[in-house]
């Protein structure tokens, strides 16, 4: 895939964009947003994907009295990585957050709207949300390894679901994981220390092979890179890469670098609407609405 | 940071710059900074070393009160205990269980001393061992008939007096060095003893400076009853100048309060009447020097060791004593200086709970080295006692142990099933709101109201048994719970939400997110919290007064049902007993306390660290 050609486009947007920052910036000052923006709410969406793996119609989201989510469309397509950028508190994290219903365990969240896995409406009152959190498995912003070892780290959540019957199995299970997430090779020596005595990397994709030993469908990480070195970063970065071969991903990242190059679709958010949706190359190379244009050639948040 | 406090950069420099940050004022403010922050270390030192000082002050007094009361002294008396004696025909335990056992110990210690033959003295001799002396000798018979029937000497333990004459705690004594040939007038009875010396001269102007000691006691009294005497007159001639003013019914008010005074002051006449003629008598006495001096037991005794005899003095003059032999005299011959000798105990015999006599015939007993110290196994090992030498902290250690086990089998469980349903199931309303404002209130509810509680509820309405650990088990676990949820609360919320969402991002249910992964994590706070509320439950005292733990029991309990007292209750009571060996016992005891205390809360320090994790 072209992810570098990607990456390029956007480094030569930053660049263009330093040049013409004066001139923009003054034209902006004395006119309305140009035509092609959107209305606040509607959003600009280009090139579907092809099978759509998550569907989100009108989903708004109120933390007490404050909305934190204004009427999101957003198709999540299979087997394919999706990256939500923005600025800081556009609410990019709550939706992800709306996919798996981890915003239950806060009290005050408030989710309206339709969100489906499948066929399947996941905030109907019949299912169940420990099954749907098998299904979307989640990946947090700080490594968050369980104090215990490696193995058990990986082996918890086979174990609560009774996917393996067998010690054997279940040892295969970790296994195969751990060599999913490319983190095999450096711990096989010592699957009884504690997870929490790795690397910061290291615990990032502990918590990734912890994630996909359920052998879940779709893979959410709220900005799984945040607290990681350029090293660390990458090996996760190529990691992801591999995943999409298995697993349909929803990345939240900071970094546009980061959605460029490992996305295929990126959404961009702001203020809580969903601005702009597309192919990452479009989203990057040629934006429809200035809010992105202004948000991926640095102008803000 | 002293150096640094001492110098300021800027003393004596120079003024270079004039800027915001190097001015002159900009240097008094600097100046002004240090002196404060050397006021508030000073402070800071100063509160720390007086805490300091206090705890020592306080646990040193307490151990210099309860070291004594860790050894015991025991002496060993012949005793019959052939099989012929006690059991002729063989019959075995029926009979053993009956033998006069007090016989057997009276036996013992008249056979020691042939020559006490009255009846008192021969009370004294009996009281200075332990009145549980035979109780013991008939355990050990019954216990181990092979092994002690047939055994001729048995130590028993003294009394507590007699015990703290050989710890040095009854009197101050003195020796006089004698220099001069003492010839004794008899080997019993009343005798004299007369030294060729001034060997009593010395004494003899210690007894009358203690006259002079008690004519001065007796001057500051009479000084205090003249002038209640001076008040009641200013009083009388106050209520008859008013007198003629009043009315009738007040006049009469007036001669009834005269004469009440009048009464008084007669009877303050007769008082400092006498008092002036003891006063003139000790005066007089303490002044003649050199005249004989009798020695009554508000004097100190003076003890004349002799041919192998005692004799207690009971006049005294520089070269003589007169006085009744209370260990006979082998002989009447001269004994040379340095042969005989002459004790002087201070404190005066009827300012001490042992008697001249007593003392005597232990110091006969210690002579024979039958008087032994040992490591106090009896404080140790049995239950409450009104002998103070009997006396042991083991029942009320058994109570609070059983106490201890119901608390905490019933305030562990409720407490974290309650912080953990209250932390992270319940929902956030008025009710729940209600419901933790409470918790926290219980927490600062004095401990009495529990033990009310527990006596309307457990004893009155459920009607459980009195004074029994259960009981007391259950009203301090009441007493316990607001501490060990609040405990528990914290220690839940201090777990990082981050374990929290991993194990629900994994699809693990509440439930067992809770139990899997943030108890684990919150365990040890929680049983920090637990044993600090434990440690506060073992000394509690006024809950388990209100439910009756308070009663003196003698025997050991054996199950939480069994009336019992606990460590601190058992301390409460020691502490209002008169008996010197009690009051030591109390200190003891309060560091068995404090070592239990500390115990526990190294535990908790202990497991803490042990199972502290990084996350």
């Amino acid at each position: 895939m072209s992810t570098t050609n990607v990456q390029d486009a956007a480094q030569d947007m930053s660049q263009q964009a330093e040049t013409t920052t004066a001139h923009e910036t003054a034209a902006q000052s004395s006119q309305a947003p140009g035509s092609d923006v959107a209305p606040g709410g509607t959003t600009i969406t280009d090139a579907p994907p092809d099978v759509i793996k998550m569907k989100g119609r009108n989903v708004d989201v109120f933390y007490g009295d404050k909305q934190a989510l204004f009427d999101v469309d957003l198709d999540i397509g299979e087997r394919q990585v999706t990256a939500l950028i923005g600025p800081s508190g556009c609410g990019k994290s709550t939706f992800l957050r709306c996919l798996n219903r981890m915003n239950d365990t806060i009290d005050i969240a408030r989710i309206e709207g339709d969100i489906t896995l499948g066929e399947q409406d996941i905030y109907d009152p019949h299912i169940d949300v420990v099954e749907l959190r098998a299904r979307v498995g989640m990946i947090f912003q700080k490594p968050n390894p369980f104090p215990k070892s490696i193995f058990e780290n990986i082996a918890y959540g086979p174990r609560i679901h009774g996917l393996a019957d067998t010690k054997t199995d279940l040892e295969e299970i970790v296994v195969t994981s751990l060599q999913k997430a490319g983190l095999f090779e450096e711990v096989k020596d010592r699957l009884d220390a504690p997870g929490t005595g790795l690397s910061g990397g290291q615990q990032q994709r502990l918590c990734i092979a912890r994630a996909i030993a359920t052998s879940p469908e779709v893979l959410l990480m709220d900005e799984p890179c945040s607290a990681l070195d350029p090293i660390a970063t990458a090996k996760v970065e190529e990691l992801i890469d591999e995943l999409r071969e298995n697993f349909t991903v929803v990345i939240v990242t900071h970094s546009m670098q980061q959605a460029a190059r490992v996305s295929q679709r990126t959404a961009f958010f702001h203020l809580g609407i969903l601005v702009e949706v597309g192919a990452t190359d479009q989203i990057f190379t040629n934006p429809r609405d200035t809010r992105t244009r202004d948000y991926i050639t640095g102008r803000f948040g | 940071m002293t150096d640094v406090a001492a110098s300021p950069p800027a003393a004596g420099a120079p003024s270079q710059g004039q800027g915001l940050h190097t001015s002159d004022a900009a240097r008094k403010r600097l100046k002004a900074r240090y002196a404060s922050e050397a006021r508030f270390k000073f402070f800071g030192i100063a509160a720390v070393l007086t805490a300091a000082f206090f705890l020592v002050l306080l646990l040193s007094t307490i151990v210099g009160q309860a070291i004594p009361a860790f050894n015991q002294h025991y002496v060993t008396i012949p005793v019959d205990l052939s099989q012929e004696s006690l059991d002729p025909n063989n019959e075995g335990e029926a009979v053993l269980r009956r033998v006069d056992y007090d016989a057997v110990v009276r036996n013992g210690l008249r056979s020691l001393f042939p020559y006490v033959e009255s009846r008192g003295d021969r009370r004294t001799l009996g009281g200075l061992v332990s009145s549980g002396s035979a109780v013991r000798i008939r355990q050990a018979v019954l216990d181990d008939p092979d092994a002690t029937i047939g055994q001729t000497s048995f130590a028993v333990p003294l009394d507590d007096v007699a015990d703290l004459y050989f710890k040095g705690q009854v009197s101050e004594e003195r020796f006089v060095e004698t220099t001069g040939e003492a010839s004794p007038t008899g080997t019993e009875g009343t005798i004299q003893i007369l030294s060729t010396a001034n060997d009593f001269r010395d004494l003899l102007a210690d007894v009358k400076d203690f006259l002079g000691e008690q004519a001065d006691e007796v001057e500051r009294e009479l000084a205090s009853r003249e002038r209640s005497l001076e008040r009641a007159e200013i009083d009388i001639v106050s209520y008859r100048d008013r007198m003629p003013e009043e009315g009738a019914d007040r006049r009469e008010f007036f001669e009834d309060q005269v004469q009440i005074l009048e009464r008084g002051i007669n009877g303050l006449n007769a008082n400092i009447r006498d008092l002036t003629a003891e006063l003139a008598d000790l005066r007089a006495r303490s002044t003649a020097a050199g005249a004989d001096e009798v020695l009554t037991t508000e004097l100190p005794s003076i003890l004349v060791e002799i041919n192998g005899g005692v004799v207690k003095a009971s006049s005294i003059n520089a070269t003589a004593v007169e006085g009744e032999v209370i260990v006979p005299l082998t002989t009447t011959a001269a004994a040379s200086g340095g042969d005989w000798s002459i004790r002087e105990v201070v404190l005066p015999e009827r300012n001490r709970k042992l008697d001249d006599r007593s003392l005597i015939y232990l110091d006969q007993l210690a002579a024979e080295e039958r008087v032994e110290r040992q490591f106090n196994m009896i404080f140790f090992s049995s239950g409450a006692s009104r002998e103070a030498e009997l006396a042991g902290i083991w029942g009320a250690v058994v109570g609070s142990f059983f106490t201890m086990i119901v608390t905490l089998s019933l305030a562990f469980p409720l407490g974290v099933a309650a912080a953990i349903y209250l932390e992270e199931f319940a929902p956030k309303n008025r009710l729940t709101q209600l419901i933790e404002v409470n918790i926290n209130n219980l927490a600062a509810v004095p401990s009495i109201v529990f033990g009310l509680l527990g006596l309307a509820v457990f004893l009155n309405t459920f009607g459980l048994p009195r004074s029994a650990p259960l009981v007391g088990g259950m009203v301090l676990a009441l007493m316990t719970l607001p501490t060990i949820i609040i405990a528990s609360r914290a220690a839940l919320r201090a777990v990082p939400p981050s374990i929290r969402e991993g194990a629900l991002g994994v699809g693990a249910s509440k439930l067992q997110t809770v139990l899997h992964h943030v108890l684990p994590l919150a365990m040890p706070g929680i049983l920090t919290g637990t044993i600090i509320g434990m440690a506060q439950a073992l000394g509690e005292t006024a809950p388990l007064l209100m439910i009756g733990m308070v009663a003196f029991i003698v025997d050991i309990p054996s199950t939480p049902v069994d009336p019992s007292t606990v460590l601190p209750v058992q301390i409460f009571m020691w502490a209002d007993f008169p008996e010197v060996l009690f009051r030591q016992k109390t200190s003891a005891a309060i560091l068995v306390l404090l070592a239990f205390l500390v115990t526990m809360n190294a535990l908790a320090v202990i497991l803490r660290k042990r199972f502290e994790r990084r996350w």
